[in-house]
């Protein structure tokens, strides 16, 4: 009696093989799918925007004729956005963050701060824009001002910024803080000349992502109103703007082909800002990368 | 000579202390006190901020709760949740907020179309196939993908895909869902991509060798084995990516026009939730005017999609986890 029928074995095998083979270069060709695309991406953007690219387009006005625009409000505006940005979701992001990794106890009201904040990162950002419109813009009467635009992105990027430091406060080893307290320091100090110093790099990487995430978003800057054509630059905080974004939107809706091709010359001016960005993020994480 | 000199010198050293010893112990205890002080406060200092994210989200529900129920005095309830006409700038308007739901949903759905396959394919690549070197250089690639600016998205969905769409189906509209719908789905994957890897990478190499032993091909092992011990983070992955569909704003504002319809035609312009807050935010509708505060009754209406979402995919990546 024949046990096994070895033709009808292989044959099985053959075609179980080779599907694995077929899917396995599908598998491959999906996750070249985004590669490709991102290629495409960055192609037709250099194609369409890098004839209007010069320095005339950084440092001009916005202008109805295509040939004399340029993106200077808008480029200082979003530099003026970071200045107010940066350093507020940092104050606060960074102190929630030690406060949770470091004198937070475990109790409900701790865990409702951290699902809290979980779900602060899956809101809209259009939601965020609401918020700021009626907080912000209407209730504190700041108007459009780079400080109601600054303040709505802060509290947008704060989730990015609280987890990335408590990612980097987390890793700081337990041996170095004792290490202090035993040397007689009390725990604040140990937190800011040891633990602070050693989760720098964390918290500067985050850091920089959340403010190029911040210079990119457009969605509640429209609804908080910023004018999307604008011909002065900001003197204080006080002062109505526009940023990079908003140009490129108010470029993109409109018909003429030149406009598209300064909204490209505007993109490339975005994206090599933010390419900057996050490789000095690189940059600060592969230098000061300690494993302990 | 030189012990001379050291006592010397000690002896002019002890008279300069004797005389500051006092001072020092005061300026000791100033210190202490301040270094006490800083001690009990800063804790305080730093719960305040933590607070500040719960006033954020307190923030959010009062200010769309308020507005909302200031929109509810002009417009009624039932009319906004079963009228099927969304016409805000006619007089007297209609506000059904079922067509713009339609063209949420329609685009939301094009997107999973377009990223389920991709992104689980990419996933299933990464972690069963691809070597580490490959998995280093194409994961940061795939990450870069999601970080590009959602407006540049929005260009890219407007000059590039309607147009090359509009070559393949001619009756397509120059704003319609579909292009917007793909270029999220896009924009998505990566997310789709990279949560599932690292939920199909967690699941233990014994229950991948374990099948291998037994004679699967590389495929069954993922099909079969890894796949369904993940299946929680990926599904949670889904959700969480497709509720970051659902609130994407620039891209169907740029892409997808402005004519709310309520039907499951994807060539024609439609209008989605985002789209429409940015519509009025843009035109000079007035501070207190009906369509004023109807832009807060459908922000609320996205939250809440959005956090049932998101509490969806929490719920599931915590009840169905499998802990190994």
């Amino acid at each position: 009696m024949k046990l096994v029928d070895h033709t009808k074995v292989l044959q099985q095998m053959k075609s179980r093989i080779i599907t694995n083979s077929i899917l396995k270069i599908l598998f491959f060709c999906a996750t070249m799918f985004g590669l490709v695309v991102l290629g495409i991406l960055f192609y037709r953007v250099l194609n369409q925007g890098i004839g209007y690219l010069d320095l005339q387009f950084l440092q001009s006005l916005p202008s109805r004729k295509p040939e004399q625009a340029g993106v200077y409000t808008a480029l200082i505006g979003t530099v003026w956005l970071m200045a107010v940005v940066a350093p507020v979701s940092l104050l606060i992001g960074v102190g929630t963050a030690v406060y949770l990794e470091e004198y937070a106890p475990k109790n409900k009201f701790t865990n409702f701060i951290q699902i809290n904040i979980s779900n602060l990162a899956g809101v809209p950002s259009i939601v965020f824009g609401l918020l700021g419109l009626t907080l912000f813009v209407r209730a504190l009467t700041l108007g459009t001002s780079v400080l109601a635009a600054g303040l709505t992105m802060s509290l947008l990027v704060l989730p990015v910024i609280i987890v990335a430091s408590q990612e980097a406060v987390r890793s700081v080893p337990n041996e170095l803080r004792e290490a202090s307290l035993g040397m007689g320091a009390t725990k604040w100090q140990t937190i800011v000349r040891v633990v602070m110093p050693a989760s720098i790099p964390g918290i500067l990487t985050g850091g920089i992502l959340a403010l190029s995430r911040a210079i990119g978003e457009t969605a509640p800057l429209v609804v908080l109103g910023l004018p999307l054509f604008l011909a002065f630059l900001p003197r204080t905080v006080f002062d109505m703007f526009t940023v990079l974004p908003m140009q490129i939107y108010n470029w993109t809706g409109r018909p003429q082909e030149e406009f598209q091709g300064l909204a490209a010359a505007g993109i490339i001016v975005l994206l090599l800002l933010l390419i900057v960005m996050n490789s000095i993020a690189v940059l600060i994480r592969n230098k000061f990368q300690k494993r302990y | 000579m030189w012990i001379k000199g050291d006592l010397k010198m000690s002896v002019h050293e002890s008279t300069h202390q004797s005389y500051s010893v006092q001072k020092m112990i005061e300026d000791k205890k100033q210190k202490a006190s301040a270094t006490q002080l800083l001690e009990k406060i800063m804790p305080k200092v730093l719960l305040v901020t933590a607070i500040l994210s719960i006033l954020t989200t307190i923030g959010i529900l009062l200010t769309l709760i308020v507005e909302t129920f200031t929109f509810f005095e002009h417009v009624s309830i039932i009319e906004y949740l079963t009228a099927k006409k969304w016409y805000p700038f006619s007089d007297p308007g209609s506000f059904g907020i079922l067509p713009l739901i339609a063209g949420t949903i329609k685009v939301t759905l094009i997107a999973g179309i377009v990223a389920v396959p991709i992104g689980l394919s990419s996933a299933i690549y990464l972690s069963e196939y691809a070597s580490d070197a490959a998995r280093r250089i194409i994961k940061p690639i795939l990450e870069v993908l999601a970080g590009i600016p959602t407006i540049v998205y929005g260009f890219f969905a407007l000059t590039f895909v309607t147009p090359l769409l509009r070559e393949i189906i001619p009756s397509l509209e120059m704003f319609n869902a579909l292009s917007p719908g793909i270029v999220i789905g896009i924009m998505i994957t990566p997310m789709i991509a990279s949560l599932s890897e690292d939920a199909m990478s967690s699941v233990p190499r014994s229950m991948r060798e374990g099948a291998l032993a037994l004679g699967s091909t590389k495929l069954e092992v993922s099909l079969k084995v890894v796949l369904p011990a993940a299946v929680s983070g990926i599904v949670s992955s889904i959700v969480l990516a497709l509720s970051r569909a659902i609130g994407e704003t620039m891209i169907v504002a740029v892409a997808g026009g402005s004519t709310p319809n309520l039907n499951l035609n994807v060539t024609e312009s439609i209008q989605t939730m985002t789209a429409y807050i940015v519509q009025v935010s843009q035109g000079d509708a007035g501070y207190g005017t009906t369509i004023y505060y109807s832009i807060y009754a459908v922000g609320f209406t996205l939250f809440l999609f959005t956090l049932l979402m998101n509490l969806l995919a929490q719920f599931i990546s915590r009840k169905f986890r499998e802990e190994y």
